[in-house]
């Protein structure tokens, strides 16, 4: 279970600071499927680097399980079992799919094993299982390694930013499968940052979060008809997935 | 005949092996002078009659043979220097092994200078791999300055790999390569140096044949106050292609200078290079924390794929 009180998140602009998130407090219950939605620019993934310790918040606190986490590093919060799949994932020259599937894991990874993952984020395994993750990769692919390495894991908390980003429609409907199945077997509680009507539909509740603050939350079934009639031309929520 | 146990651990790291090879043929130089020397039906090894070093003599048309020619220094205060000459004959495939680790506790300096002349004769296929270790705790340094020449002849393919880890106090490196016809050179270079060290590493590949085609591949991590420079040259004097690619990983206080030329003698030739000096990427670092890895351990897997 994921808890935070009051968080909030400044940094110095030279005019006095500039609000990035501003008190926030929301609960994710284990068992929860929590989608976070909102205009681009609106705090979503400060939000989850807040939560992953990737950035310290300047208020307010973060607890899993009911231990206040708000001053553990990133490696030891991983420890706890947060695990974080960035938005856009960075590049390793040299490191095999296979080795950052074993290090997600935590121990060396058998061949079938690796190729369940990769087959779950629509990746051929065989092709993908000895390739390094460099600049011969795609963005999709790189993401959908990612995200594979996330499944990988066996976590308290996982945080999914934007996984729809560069990935082709085909590729889409079998990640939504993923997470539908996968994620919530092997992750307590899940939140995934996201545009996509699909992977809210597989929300219990949606936050929406804009302008730093928590707009609205609520279960799927009372945000989501209200986001749907939002959705007019001067809504923000369709800014595509930059 | 039996090694002791730091010989035994330097056989091991350059040449995965931890005495006289069971097969191939072999040649074995310990403080400066022959240890162990085997033939086989297909590679003799011969010691020179003018001067230090060996001749190996791969048999036209002899498949898959292993060769290795490890050399070893445990005695501080060694100044060795060895010519070794290998003629590949046509068609013969071969593997060969070579490497030198130091292991100096002394207060001498301790040097190897290995001056390996590889004679590839036509569609002959040869893979080179040779590694640089060294090891002690005197104040003495350790310090080896190969030069490495290689004559392609029309279709041969050559694969070199070098490898310096650890340990090599002081080291330059000087190659040549000149390629006939269809001839296939790949060089990969991978090197880290800590502490004090330096390295330094010439090259200079000349494509001569038309539809000759080389590669050099440069990794290198540079830590500490080390400073590394590299400067490997392709000239193309026909059709041919050829790519030149050096990518460093720079940490500390380390020094490192790129310089890779590429020159063209004719409109056909085809030459790239591509160079690049950076930091570990904080993004990398911060993903294998994610991971549950403390940044020191996150730097050392980076490290290690990159050089992998």
């Amino acid at each position: 279970m994921l808890e935070l009180r009051n968080v909030s998140f400044t940094v110095e602009n030279g005019k006095g600071g500039l609000e990035i998130i501003n008190d926030i407090s929301l609960t994710v219950n284990d068992g929860e499927f929590l989608v976070i939605t909102g205009p681009n620019g609106g705090g979503k993934s400060t939000l989850a680097r807040l939560i992953m310790g990737i950035e310290q918040p300047t208020g307010g606190q973060i607890f899993i399980d009911g231990e206040d986490i708000t001053n553990l590093s990133v490696t030891e919060r991983a420890r706890v079992g947060v695990g974080y799949a960035f938005q856009q994932p960075p590049r390793f020259k040299g490191l095999t799919v296979r080795r950052l599937l074993s290090l997600a894991h935590g121990a060396e990874l058998p061949e079938d094993e690796c190729c369940a993952y990769l087959t779950n984020v629509g990746l051929c395994s065989k092709d993908y299982l000895n390739r390094e993750i460099d600049a011969s990769l795609s963005g999709g692919e790189v993401k959908r390694i990612e995200i594979a390495s996330l499944m990988a894991r066996e976590l308290k908390l996982a945080i999914f930013d934007e996984p729809e980003a560069g990935i082709d429609l085909w590729s889409f409907s079998m990640l939504v499968e993923t997470f539908k199945t996968m994620s919530r077997r092997r992750h307590n509680s899940v939140i995934i940052i996201s545009h996509q009507e699909r992977i809210m539909q597989l929300a219990d509740n949606i936050a929406v979060v804009a302008g730093g603050k928590l707009k609205s939350y609520g279960t799927k079934d009372e945000i989501f008809p209200k986001l749907m009639n939002e959705l007019g031309e001067n809504c923000g929520f369709r800014g595509g997935n930059a | 005949m039996m090694f002791d146990s730091v010989k035994k651990n330097l056989l091991f790291s350059i040449a995965d092996i931890d005495g006289v090879p069971d097969i191939g043929a072999y040649n074995i130089r310990v403080n400066g002078s022959g240890f162990a020397r085997s033939s086989t039906e297909t590679v003799t090894i011969e010691p020179k009659k003018d001067k230090n070093g060996i001749d190996i003599i791969v048999k036209p048309f002899s498949k898959a043979d292993k060769v290795h020619i490890p050399v070893i220094v445990t005695e501080s205060g060694v100044n060795d220097t060895v010519y070794n000459d290998f003629f590949i004959g046509e068609g013969a495939e071969v593997q060969i092994i070579a490497g030198c680790g130091i292991h100096n506790d002394g207060d001498c300096d301790s040097r190897h200078n290995g001056i390996h002349r590889f004679h590839i004769g036509k569609n002959a296929k040869v893979t080179y791999v040779e590694k640089h270790y060294g090891e002690g705790d005197g104040n003495g340094t350790r310090v080896l300055d190969p030069v490495t020449e290689v004559y392609m002849d029309e279709g041969a393919e050559c694969e070199m790999e070098t490898v310096q880890i650890k340990g090599v106090d002081s080291t330059e490196r000087k190659s040549i390569a000149h390629l006939k016809a269809n001839a296939k050179l790949i060089i990969t270079e991978r090197l880290m140096t800590h502490g004090k060290q330096y390295a330094r590493s010439d090259m200079e590949i000349d494509l001569d044949g038309e539809d000759s085609s080389a590669q050099i591949i440069s990794r290198s991590v540079a830590k500490d106050t080390s400073e590394q420079i590299f400067y490997p040259r392709a000239v193309g004097n026909c059709r041919c292609r050829a790519h030149v690619q050096c990518d460093t990983i720079i940490m500390d206080s380390a020094k490192v200078r790129s310089i890779p030329e590429i020159a063209a003698n004719h409109e056909d030739a085809q030459i790239v290079h591509e160079a690049a000096i950076g930091k570990i990427n904080n993004d990398q670092l911060t993903k294998l924390c994610t991971l549950g890895m403390t940044p020191e351990e996150a730097e050392e897997v980076i490290i290690e794929g990159f050089l992998n």
